[in-house]
């Protein structure tokens, strides 16, 4: 191993000049800030885990809830998130390509590992965003009951998911969404869901081929499924429809799952974000030859460690929020 | 910066000739950790569900070794602390080890009371 103790009697310790770490002033500082940074990722993570433990008997599960892959239709769960997590770890290899190629002072081929880079960092912010929207968006719907658990909807001959669209009726005389002129304190609603609960209820009665899904995980780690008339039973507790998730409803389950993914996967993003920002400097500074002038490509090497703190993190929130 | 690199992973069981090489093994190494991951989380073997160790289910304890195995290598090769001096190597790795162990050891075990507190006690809540 090797030693940090600095004994050399020509050196003054405190005069400056001499690193016992081995490493330049602006990577420790890199070092500071990435450890404070995991320290702050870890606690989100840590919150979460708390809540998960809190409501581990009902916390949504992943595959369950994140099953889609853009333009194709179908139910694959995960595989998606796969391929994101795919990019983001081949984006931190070209940026070691980067790294190790400004260490040969090879101009051109750090200006090619850091472009890869950036268009791997873009893909993947473009990839969450989608997973966004088609989070928010929701697939199925769902019903909200009085103590604000969440019903879904399975189709009883198959097992599949059924849609709010698939069963519910479409009853006359409906009310019409309230807007500001209605009323002198009023300021409006929300957009309302494409069925009533009521449309959604009487669907569901007439129709004996839907059953009630439930928050409730089973030993076997599944959803629990209502026989039709525990579901008959349990449809009458139901409140509000829901489509989608946002930071108040969450069609999937429980709420907080839909809090902490946007808290904790967007701030995710938003370092990916800054990451593909500062990359794009670097690059241009490459291009320019300010490394080339100054002797060292060591600021490829500090921004790369930031590139791979980035890529770290995910290693977890996909773990932590997709997998377990 | 011409340092130069430990060129061995797997406890010097597979050497590099080359950084680059090293960097693309690492890869191959973490995109097979990753596959295993994801076919474990979509076939979810009965056996590894069923079975639980200390309160988690023996596939959550799998990945979360993997996720670790994972982070390994992308901080010792890829961040290169494996060519750093031992002294930052620890103060960088073990700061954060004691102090994230220390916090989901309190938040858990107050999560797992809440838990029993709102199973067992007079409190309803799936109504």
């Amino acid at each position: 191993m090797d030693s940090t103790v600095t004994t050399g009697t020509d050196e003054n310790v405190w005069g400056g000049g001499n690193q016992p770490l081995g490493a330049s002033y602006g990577k420790l500082m890199m070092w500071f800030f990435i450890v404070s940074d995991a320290l702050t990722f870890s606690g989100f993570l840590a919150a979460y885990g708390f809540s998960r433990f809190k409501f581990i008997e009902t916390w949504p599960v992943a595959d369950q809830v994140f099953t889609h892959v853009p333009f194709i239709h179908g139910n694959f769960p995960m595989y998606y998130v796969a391929f994101m997590t795919f990019v983001l770890i081949m984006s931190s290899v070209t940026m070691v390509l980067a790294v190790d190629a400004g260490h040969k002072m090879m101009k051109n081929k750090a200006i090619l590992y850091m472009f890869l880079t950036i268009i791997g960092g873009a893909i993947f912010v473009g990839s969450q965003a989608w997973e966004w929207a088609t989070f928010i968006k929701g697939d199925y719907g769902a019903i909200e009951t009085k103590g604000g658990r969440i019903l879904q909807f399975v189709k009883a001959d198959t097992g599949e998911r059924a849609a709010l669209a698939d069963f519910a009726k479409t009853l006359p005389g409906e009310r019409v969404a309230q807007e500001n002129k209605d009323g002198v304190w009023f300021y409006g609603e929300g957009s309302l869901p494409s069925y009533s609960l009521n449309e959604v209820t009487e669907g569901f009665r007439a129709n004996p081929n839907i059953l009630i899904r439930t928050e409730m995980i089973t030993e076997d780690g599944e959803k629990t499924l209502l026989t039709r008339e525990e579901s008959l039973a349990k449809i009458k507790d139901g409140k509000l429809v829901v489509e989608g998730a946002n930071l108040v409803r969450n069609e999937y389950g429980s709420r907080l799952f839909a809090d902490f993914f946007f808290f904790i996967t967007g701030f995710h993003g938003f370092h990916v974000f800054s990451g593909v920002v500062i990359n794009i400097i670097i690059f241009f500074n490459i291009i320019l030859g300010t490394y080339e002038r100054r002797g060292h490509y060591e600021m490829v090497e500090k921004v790369g460690l930031y590139w791979h703190f980035v890529d770290l993190v995910w290693v977890f929130v996909f773990t932590f929020f997709y997998l377990v | 910066m011409s340092h130069e690199h430990k060129l061995e992973i797997f406890r010097g069981l597979l050497k590099f000739k080359s950084n680059t090489q090293k960097i693309w093994g690492v890869l191959i190494f973490l995109t097979i950790v990753t596959t295993v991951e994801v076919a474990l989380g979509i076939t979810k073997p009965h056996i590894l569900v069923t079975t639980t160790i200390i309160g988690m289910k023996l596939l959550n304890w799998i990945f979360i070794i993997l996720t670790l195995v994972k982070a390994y290598y992308i901080a010792w090769d890829f961040m290169h602390l494996r060519d750093e001096k031992s002294s930052l190597r620890r103060a960088i790795v073990w700061t954060p080890i004691f102090l994230v162990s220390y916090l989901i050891f309190i938040l858990l075990f107050e999560a797992d009371y809440i838990y029993n507190v709102f199973k067992d006690g007079f409190v309803t809540w799936n109504f």
